[in-house]
């Protein structure tokens, strides 16, 4: 078994967009995926939400960014196991995220 | 005589464990094998004595006063003034009627704790902590033991006196941890009395009575830790609500002749109304702070599991319960009731799909909860797997509730 990192990439603009009942039906897809996952004990961790806010650094010159208002903003990450990258997609193939035009960079980490 | 035959076992149990306590703490921990001795000696004299002159007016006190003398004969006998007893004995005068053996119900109170933290010790093992509780803390016989672990009395004889030696080679006190260590070894204690009820309450011993009492003990122990003001944390109250709530169903989940009878089929009148509350007000104290421990989730699963009806609310609850959990502190057994919470708040079909991805081969529970699932959907494919849960079943209660199922599959579950 190999750890794998999911990046949830979405429009930021969308989600503030939701009602509170959309926000609670999302919310309870997100739970049940994340536990679907957990139940076969592949969840290394649940990881982060990111804010809606970041600096880039580069050649020491701090700007704003990256912009949120482009539609495919790192909206969090999670860790999970598997055995191969096809396992890991098949996990990620269920997230409520890609309902919503979302998307799901799977990467597998390098164990130092 | 009937009556001091019924007392005397009962007052051993509970006066031994406060001697113990105290006499360990006065002694130290190299010591262990001197106060059990005293105690047991304690409780010879009474047996002898009180034969002839009847049962005291009051027992504890006569035991007390026994104990004490004993005690203090032993330290003159022995010669205890040494370098190896402890720093405090060392201040007391030679004049062995000058050791003071408090047994206040503070300080038995405070002894028994600070014997709970050595003995739930991280360098022994859990099964050698359990045992040596069960021993010191809850004044269970060398054969009880034996009994609830399902062997024999020499293996509990051998684990007991390596997890002494252990303790004595550890050098381990007899003491409240620091505030810098106490809510790791906080951990410690919780895991072992969370693992003593389970043997209690799962234990496939025939011995009804002492199942319970295992229970009652890890309960008892629990509640000592919620007394205190160290502590008294809310994990604490989180694992002791969870106890009170499982408990409250212990004359509903058997039948007469022993069998289990599991919660669907289990009459709500049977459960215990006062335990159901006190794990309310224990659940409602751990709700304290940003800490979610596993022991919090699952005695809010547990209280939902004490209102019978089959609302979407409740399960919709005890799904995001078991999600949660799950990501904490992974088990078998959570995945496979989340599952079922599953199929109730999701539907049938979900929780299918899920369920085949689990793949808990050689768990004859996995096998019973597909059977269960596949029921009104693929009656084929439901006996299949009813089947293979039978196979693999081991306990004859358990394949009986497997039988049960195949003959005449019904909505029930957990006990």
């Amino acid at each position: 078994m190999k750890d794998y990192l999911f990046l949830y990439r979405s429009d930021y603009n969308k989600l503030a967009q939701r009602t509170p009942a959309e926000a609670e039906a999302m919310m309870k897809k997100w739970m049940d995926w994340m536990g679907n996952i957990a139940a076969q004990n592949k969840l290394t961790s649940r990881g982060h939400r990111l804010q809606n806010t970041g600096k880039v650094l580069k050649n020491d010159v701090v700007t704003n960014g990256p912009y949120m208002e482009i539609k495919e903003s790192i909206g969090g990450y999670s860790l999970v196991k598997a055995a191969s990258y096809e396992d890991a997609v098949e996990l990620a193939k269920s997230c409520p995220i890609l309902k919503n035009g979302g998307r799901v960079e799977v990467r597998e980490i390098n164990p130092m | 005589m009937m009556e001091q035959q019924q007392l005397v076992p009962h007052l051993f149990r509970t006066e031994f464990t406060k001697i113990v306590s105290v006499l360990c703490k006065v002694f130290g921990i190299a010591h262990i094998e001197m106060a059990e001795d005293i105690a047991s000696e304690t409780f010879l004299a009474a047996l002898e004595t009180w034969t002839y002159k009847g049962i005291p007016e009051n027992p504890s006190a006569w035991l007390y006063a026994v104990a004490k003398n004993k005690a203090k004969n032993q330290i003159a006998r022995k010669q205890l003034f040494s370098k190896k007893i402890t720093p405090v004995l060392q201040q007391v005068s030679t004049h062995s009627s000058d050791v003071d053996i408090d047994l206040s119900e503070k300080n038995i109170m405070d002894s028994q704790l600070q014997m709970l933290f050595a003995v739930c010790h991280p360098s022994i093992s859990t099964e050698s902590q359990i045992g040596l509780a069960l021993r010191i803390l809850c004044g269970f016989g060398i054969e009880e033991i034996a009994n609830a672990f399902l062997t024999n009395k020499e293996t509990i004889n051998k684990r007991l006196y390596r997890a002494k030696e252990k303790l004595q080679n550890e050098k381990v006190s007899i003491e409240f941890p620091s505030k810098k260590e106490i809510e790791e070894r906080l951990e410690t204690v919780l895991t072992t009395l969370y693992l003593l009820f389970n043997e209690g309450y799962y234990s496939e011993s025939s011995d009804a009575i002492v199942r319970e009492d295992l229970c009652m003990e890890a309960m008892r122990l629990t509640h000592l830790l919620t007394i205190n003001e160290e502590t008294n944390r809310p994990p604490v109250n989180a694992l002791l609500s969870l106890m009170c709530f499982h408990a409250s169903r212990f004359k509903a989940r058997k039948s007469e002749n022993g069998e289990i009878i599991l919660y669907d089929d289990q009459d709500e009148n049977l459960w215990d109304k006062e335990l159901i509350a006190k794990g309310i007000y224990y659940l409602n104290r751990s709700s304290q702070g940003n800490n979610i421990t596993s022991y919090h989730l699952e005695a809010n699963i547990a209280y939902w599991h004490t209102i019978k009806e089959d609302t979407k609310e409740k399960w919709e609850n005890i799904l995001q319960l078991y999600n949660r959990l799950l990501q904490i502190k992974y088990s078998p057994v959570a995945a496979l009731n989340r599952t079922f919470a599953l199929s109730k708040a999701n539907g049938n079909k979900e929780a299918i799909s899920e369920a085949e991805k689990l793949q808990l081969t050689g768990n004859h529970y996995y096998y019973t909860l597909l059977g269960e699932l596949y029921k009104n959907v693929d009656t084929a494919k439901s006996k299949m797997n009813f089947e293979m849960a039978l196979r693999l079943a081991k306990t004859t209660a358990d394949k009986n509730i497997i039988r049960k199922k195949l003959e005449n599959p019904g909505p029930n579950r957990k006990s």
